[in-house]
């Protein structure tokens, strides 16, 4: 698991990977980052389920069901992934 | 577990209260004369029954459609004069462009209003209308557009480019795509012509031609374990049933706020999520979003969803919450709540009771029956886990084959068999499209043999057991492994390919690959991406499988097919049984 201190470029690319475990073709080079990525890339409820463990994995954050629409898009997902490492630091 | 009772509050006004008696006197031509019939005795046509009827009468203004975007605040309601008027426009539209009767007509949408349009417009001029998920990669679209030798595509601007452009010079029957703008780009694809100033130019009335009731209507893909997929062919008579079908098992009627929240590219999405609930004049809730729990409760109780048709994958996922999401919210007009797609687990149907205050009624049926065939209905006691008894009309045993082809019914209680229906209702499919050998195998001495392994309790209720076959169900979903396999192997790294479901606790089963490598490729993390990458691109998500696990070999029999019966034993660390026609373990 990722420790310490990680800029929101760091959570990006943590989270990217995450995606592309589960989605290995999405092309993050294509994809603007402010709208809904999950619908952009195909991801349904298993694949987002899975992403949300590999998060889990790498950093250590269970997101709650409630937490889901603060997920919206990319830009929204670091953001929230920051405010939970800040709030657990 | 316990039985669910139903009290008399529950069941009053309720349709079927005497289950014995009401099964007695009903009959298909009773159901028959719930239809109006096109004017001047000229047949009968869906499309007229589920719009054009209510268009002209008192329930003209009532909101057939209302349809809730992706983007929170935004929505459309459509009237059923609204909905006869657009039909008509897109009905003329294909008269236009020199479409024919009987041709095919595809439609490759989310869940937008213009597919609801084109669905109810191709059927009024009598052209057999597909509708496909868009969650289907390249492979899949072009495979069914082909056996269906579409000539129309109605879809989106993005889907067009991201999962028809790639396959598009493969399907020389498709003259005409028409699209949605839903991007920002000023360019068309090429190849394709905008719908909306098609729709515009087109005069907004439509004289529905004679139609027979067994012209065809409907083409839906299943999948078989082996081969393409099937197109079942539907005929307009299927009407009669969805109308009554609906009545009887989601107790639904005229006015009642109605959410299917299956797919139209599955044939529950289309049999009720568009075309019961309009024959009957109730009112569609169509959701663009795809599955999310908070905004489904938010839906069900800002709505005032009445009657709710869901699947037990979504129950299971909003489970994993727990109650507290659910009961933050009141549903005071929500009175039925019924699920499809495969068996309800017996915890789900009694956490409909904790979490809505009401049980979760479980039914039965396929893309080949066209409608449900077997329900728990508002007015009968649940037993958790049954699939519950036949509707008036159905007559459902369990059967064994016979060596010379014949099948027996299993007369004693408790006993598993195959899952066979009398033939003769109104929404039976037809045949398979190009496959008249693969539908006549699915019958025998006037019984339509399922596939599906189950039992019957000795009060009549019926439970399933199992496929017959080595199928896929995924979210309720059909999947052929043999697409899947046949995907995968055409990656320059796979040798042999086989495919099985998963067991998973919310999704039923999950589509796993085993894959054996061709010398020189290395079995590592970064060749199982790719894999798994270049199926999804090929087979969308859907389809692909989600998990990958690479072996030395596959077991295959002496004539060479993989035997995934065994790798399904393997994967469930059982006893891998008679091995002596295994080529290699």
């Amino acid at each position: 698991m990722e420790t310490g201190k990680l800029n929101p470029g760091a959570l990006r690319k943590i989270l990217f990977d995450c995606i592309a475990s589960v989605a290995p073709e999405a092309d993050f080079e294509a994809l603007r980052t402010d709208r809904p990525w999950r619908e952009e890339l195909e991801i349904d409820s298993f694949d987002f389920q899975n992403i949300l463990i590999a998060v889990s994995k790498r950093l250590g954050i269970e997101v709650p069901e409630s937490d889901y629409r603060k997920l919206a898009t990319l830009d929204t997902f670091v953001r929230y992934l920051a405010e939970r490492m800040g709030a657990a630091g | 577990m316990e039985v669910i009772r139903k009290n008399a509050q529950s069941c009053e006004g309720a349709f079927l209260t005497d289950y014995a008696q009401d099964c007695a006197a009903f009959s298909w031509s009773q159901a028959r004369t719930w239809m109006d019939g096109l004017p001047e005795g000229n047949g009968l046509n869906i499309a007229h029954e589920a719009v054009d009827r209510h268009a002209t009468g008192p329930a003209a203004e009532r909101t057939a459609i209302r349809w809730l975007g992706r983007d929170e605040g935004v929505s459309r309601e459509l009237s059923y004069r609204d909905l006869a008027a657009l039909s008509a426009r897109f009905a003329n539209m294909l008269d236009r462009l020199g479409v024919r009767a009987g041709e095919g007509v595809f439609v490759l949408c989310g869940r937008i209003p213009e597919l609801y349009v084109a669905v109810l417009g191709a059927l009024k001029t009598r052209c057999v209308v597909t509708p496909l998920f868009s969650a289907f990669g390249p492979e899949p679209i072009a495979t069914r557009i082909s056996i269906g030798a579409g000539r129309v595509l109605v879809t989106t601007t993005t889907l067009y480019r991201r999962k028809v452009a790639p396959v598009r010079a493969q399907l020389p029957s498709l003259e005409h795509v028409l699209v949605v703008r839903d991007d920002d780009l000023d360019e068309l694809p090429e190849g394709t012509t905008e719908l909306a100033p098609l729709l515009a130019a087109a005069a907004d009335t439509y004289p529905i031609a004679p139609t027979a009731p067994s012209d065809p209507a409907l083409l839906h893909f299943t999948s078989g374990t082996t081969g393409k997929p099937k197109g079942a062919l539907h005929v307009h008579e299927a009407i009669v049933a969805h109308h009554a079908t609906a009545r009887f098992a989601l107790d639904l009627r005229p006015g009642d706020r109605f959410w299917c929240t299956a797919d139209p590219g599955w044939v529950t999405g289309t049999s009720y999520g568009i075309l019961a609930p309009l024959s009957i004049g109730a009112t569609l809730i169509v959701d663009e979003a795809d599955f999310d729990a908070e905004r489904w409760y938010d839906i069900l109780a800002r709505e005032a969803v009445e009657v709710w048709y869901t699947a037990p994958t979504a129950v299971r996922m909003m489970m994993k919450g727990g109650t507290a999401g659910a009961r933050a919210r009141n549903y005071p007009a929500l009175r039925f709540i019924a699920s499809v797609g495969e068996p309800l687990n017996p915890q789900a149907v009694r956490w409909g009771l904790d979490a809505f205050g009401l049980p979760i009624h479980d039914n039965w049926w396929q893309t080949e029956t066209g409608g449900i065939m077997i329900a728990n209905f508002a007015a009968m006691d649940i037993r958790p886990g049954s699939m519950g008894r036949p509707l008036p009309g159905i007559e459902a045993a369990i059967v064994r084959r016979r060596a010379d082809g014949g099948v027996d019914p299993v007369a004693t209680a408790d006993t598993e068999g195959e899952l066979a229906l009398r033939v003769g209702w109104p929404s039976m499919f037809r045949t398979y499209l190009h496959e008249e050998e693969r539908y006549r195998k699915c019958f025998s001495d006037d019984w339509y043999l399922s596939g599906d392994l189950a039992r019957q309790d000795a009060d009549g209720y019926f439970w399933f057991v199992g496929r017959a076959d080595d199928v896929i169900k995924s979210a309720g979903h059909l999947i052929g492994p043999f697409e899947v396999e046949s995907a995968l192997m055409e990656h320059a790294a796979v040798a042999e390919a086989g495919v099985i479901g998963k067991p998973d606790d919310v999704v039923g089963e999950v589509v796993k690959a085993f894959v054996a490598l061709k010398p020189g490729f290395a079995p590592d993390e970064a060749l199982r991406r790719e894999l798994l990458g270049f199926a999804r691109k090929k087979l969308g998500p859907a389809v692909a499988p989600k998990e990958i696990d690479f072996q030395p070999s596959l077991p295959k029999t002496r004539s060479g097919k993989i035997m995934r019966r065994l790798l399904n034993a393997r994967e469930l660390g059982l006893p891998e049984g008679d091995t002596s026609t295994l080529e290699a373990l």
